[in-house]
């Protein structure tokens, strides 16, 4: 499988070298740390022919692409960690327009002095995410910046995709009338982080709910090819996702908060932080919008699905001017939910 | 959620805010006051308002202590920052609070000023640990409340020698700015008394509200639930025109407070002989300064920092927001040249202000021209 081994006379050692600055500098080095710690993890045929890029055949359809750099802190949280994340994040992106992922590709910034433990962890993450997905990652880059010059490792992944004939899905499509739905509980992933982070201990530690949501999607699209917008709510949470869609449609939407899943100890965190979970990251979760008519259906087949058990219809679009998201409280008064104001939580993805 | 969820049952609501629609008298107008910005955001984020009748009136008062700091300690601050190369450790509402021209502690940072943003005051006294070389200064700002901590930190800064820690105290005091608003006349018929800062002081300092004025006053905790039991309250004693100090937020306030957080709070500050609020100006015997034997530990002292008077933005109606002369909505650049993103002053800026409550949960924003 992998050839000229005799390039590289003295393997790397995985458990105690870092990355240095001749690791990005296009020479044996490179090739070595790409060959026995990339390649290993990402292993498949188009990798395997060691050009500068990969060449596939698409299937006829419209094609999609989208790309998303992580620099998530800490790197590795409960749940997951930014490899996975990497993958998922922008799997995530693509699903969205009711695409089948194909391919991706994957491009780092790593850090001199980062441990090629961690490295080799991250880059294993991704691989197995990336296989788990169906999805091979084909093609990718490497460069080293000086210590002090990053933070261990960004990453930054594009995706394309196939979108299936007789789908569009677009946020502009939003109308009143449809109905709202959220394919599970809110706030899993910015919590968990930063739980992390913070060195904030629970009895039952919040989780990252970071996975991929094409599968999800492509049976929701089979259901109901209709759906009018898909939306998955990372950075700025479900607040910030609800108020471009209502943007983007010049519609508005009106929410009931006793609907809307939030997981017990994400509720905590979130009361002792002074922290929303309406703004809070997401990583494995989708906004979907459709006619009222379908709704029922598009449920059911969301909890059907593993990623979807705990979905709920959460409120409706409505024709407003001011395109505001407004919500009935479990109080009973009602209250704006805006957009996310100034940086809540940096580094979150 | 334990000890949450029940204070915010939406059915035991509905039957408060009954209880409240039949006892008030319908031809009265009632203008109650909650002091804390905390209540405040409680009223806007759940809706309070929806379920009450109309000729309640809610005014907001100044308890947020982001938003009542004077330009001139802000601007101290940013002048100390780059002046002495400190390591100025401050909460994320203050970086972002304008000066009258609109900077800021994060432009500041921006510039190459070594800001960093800290939950708790323990952080702080963490990072001078951790730069034994470098002078590491706390931005201290709160109410009774948050002085406690303060005082902890400076004596273990005293024990430790942590001789490279020192704060910047802005701590201030609730009683003579409710004393102030009183005398200020205004219409107010009772006030809602706070929560967090009543766990440490008890509901004893606020008997002169009744007794000088005239005014009832009761304690609530910031749930929802507690509110309107308080509102039900007050109007109970307006309508039969009593003024006592009554406490509603029993589960963690008591007559004389916590005893033990006085004893810190007298053992390393003294209040000073006067201090400058935003919209209120200089209130007599209303802050607390460091006392000499911590001098080490005052960062006023060491950095001989100068007293700055500075100006607001002249717009901005912060100010009678915070007297509760004015509602945010009645502000002329509420929600147009003043926003959450662009703030221009600091009463949308603090996640306790009132304009940030208004224009972040919708209250007449659609008064706004957008």
């Amino acid at each position: 499988m992998i050839r000229r081994r005799n390039l590289f006379p003295r393997r790397l050692d995985i458990a105690r070298d870092c990355v240095e600055m001749t690791h990005g500098g296009g020479g044996r080095a490179m090739a070595q740390l790409i060959e026995e710690l990339f390649l290993t993890a990402f292993d498949n045929e188009w990798l395997r022919t060691q050009d500068d890029c990969a060449q596939f055949q698409v299937p006829a359809g419209r094609l999609v692409m989208a790309t998303d750099s992580h620099v998530v802190s800490p790197l590795f949280f409960p749940g997951g960690d930014i490899g996975c994340l990497s993958v998922h994040g922008t799997l995530n992106d693509v699903a969205m327009a009711g695409a089948r992922p194909l391919y991706l590709a994957a491009s780092f910034i790593l850090e001199e002095g980062f441990p090629l433990a961690d490295l080799k962890r991250i880059a294993d993450s991704m691989g197995q995410a990336a296989r788990q997905a169906g999805v091979p990652i084909v093609t990718g880059d490497t460069k080293v910046v000086e210590r002090g010059k990053g933070d261990g490792v960004f990453i930054t992944t594009t995706g394309v995709g196939v979108v299936p004939n007789g789908v569009l899905i677009s946020a502009s499509r939003a109308q009143p009338g449809d109905a709202i739905l959220i394919s599970g509980s809110i706030g899993d992933h910015g919590m968990a982080v930063l739980a992390q982070r913070e060195h904030l201990s629970f009895d039952a530690p919040i989780q990252s709910d970071t996975a991929a949501l094409h599968e999800l999607v492509a049976a929701m699209v089979a259901a109901v090819p209709d759906i009018h917008c898909l939306r998955d709510p990372t950075r700025g949470g479900l607040a910030s996702a609800l108020n471009e869609i209502a943007q983007q449609a010049g519609v508005g939407m009106r929410l009931q908060e006793a609907m809307i899943p939030v997981r017990e100890p994400v509720r905590a965190l979130g009361e002792f932080l002074g922290l929303d979970p309406l703004y809070i990251a997401n990583e494995g979760k989708l906004l979907a919008i459709c006619p009222a008519e379908s709704a029922d259906r598009l449920l059911a087949v969301m909890r059907a699905h593993p990623l979807g058990r705990a979905a709920a219809i959460i409120g409706q679009v409505v024709a407003d001017d001011h395109h505001f998201v407004e919500m009935k409280t479990v109080f009973g008064g009602s209250r704006l939910v805006d957009w996310l104001s100034g940086e809540q939580l940096p580094r979150i993805c | 959620m334990k000890y949450l969820d029940e204070f915010r049952d939406g059915d035991l609501a509905q039957g408060l805010a009954a209880h409240i629609r039949q006892a008030v008298e319908p031809n009265r107008r009632y203008a109650l006051m909650e002091f804390c910005g905390g209540h405040t955001h409680a009223i806007c984020r759940y809706g309070i308002e929806d379920l009450l009748p109309e000729n309640i009136r809610l005014i907001h008062g100044p308890g947020c202590p982001v938003c009542v700091l004077p330009s001139g300690r802000l601007q101290a601050a940013i002048e100390l920052v780059e002046r002495e190369q400190v390591i100025l450790c401050s909460y994320g509402d203050l970086l972002r609070v304008p000066r009258a021209h609109g900077d800021t502690l994060l432009k500041a940072k921006a510039r190459g000023a070594d800001i960093r943003m800290v939950y708790s005051i323990s952080d702080a006294l963490e990072i001078a640990r951790a730069h034994p070389e470098r002078p590491v200064v706390f931005f201290a700002i709160g109410f009774e409340t948050t002085t406690p901590p303060t005082a902890v930190a400076i004596i273990q800064a005293q024990r430790a020698g942590l001789d490279n820690f020192s704060v910047y105290c802005n701590h201030v005091l609730t009683p003579p700015a409710l004393r102030a608003l009183l005398a200020s006349g205004g219409e107010v018929d009772g006030f809602i008394g706070p929560a967090h800062v009543s766990t440490i002081i008890g509901s004893q300092p606020y008997e002169f509200v009744a007794t000088d004025h005239q005014r009832p006053l009761v304690i609530a905790g910031f749930e929802p639930l507690d509110m309107l039991r308080a509102i039900a309250m007050l109007i109970r004693q307006i309508n039969a025109d009593e003024a006592v100090v009554e406490n509603e937020y029993t589960r963690a306030v008591s007559a004389t407070g916590n005893r033990k957080a006085q004893g810190l709070m007298d053992e390393v500050f003294t209040v000073r002989p006067s201090f400058e609020w935003r919209g209120l100006g200089w209130l007599p015997h209303s802050a607390l300064q460091i006392r000499p034997k911590f001098a080490g530990w005052d960062a006023e002292r060491r950095f001989e920092m100068p007293p700055i008077q500075a100006a607001d933005h002249k717009a901005c109606a912060c100010g009678e927001v915070l007297r509760g002369v004015k509602h945010p909505q009645d502000c002329t650049v509420f929600g147009t040249a003043c926003t959450p993103d662009h703030p221009l002053g600091s009463c949308m800026v603090s996640a306790e202000g009132a304009c940030a409550a208004y224009y972040h949960y919708g209250r007449f924003r659609q008064a706004a021209a957008l």
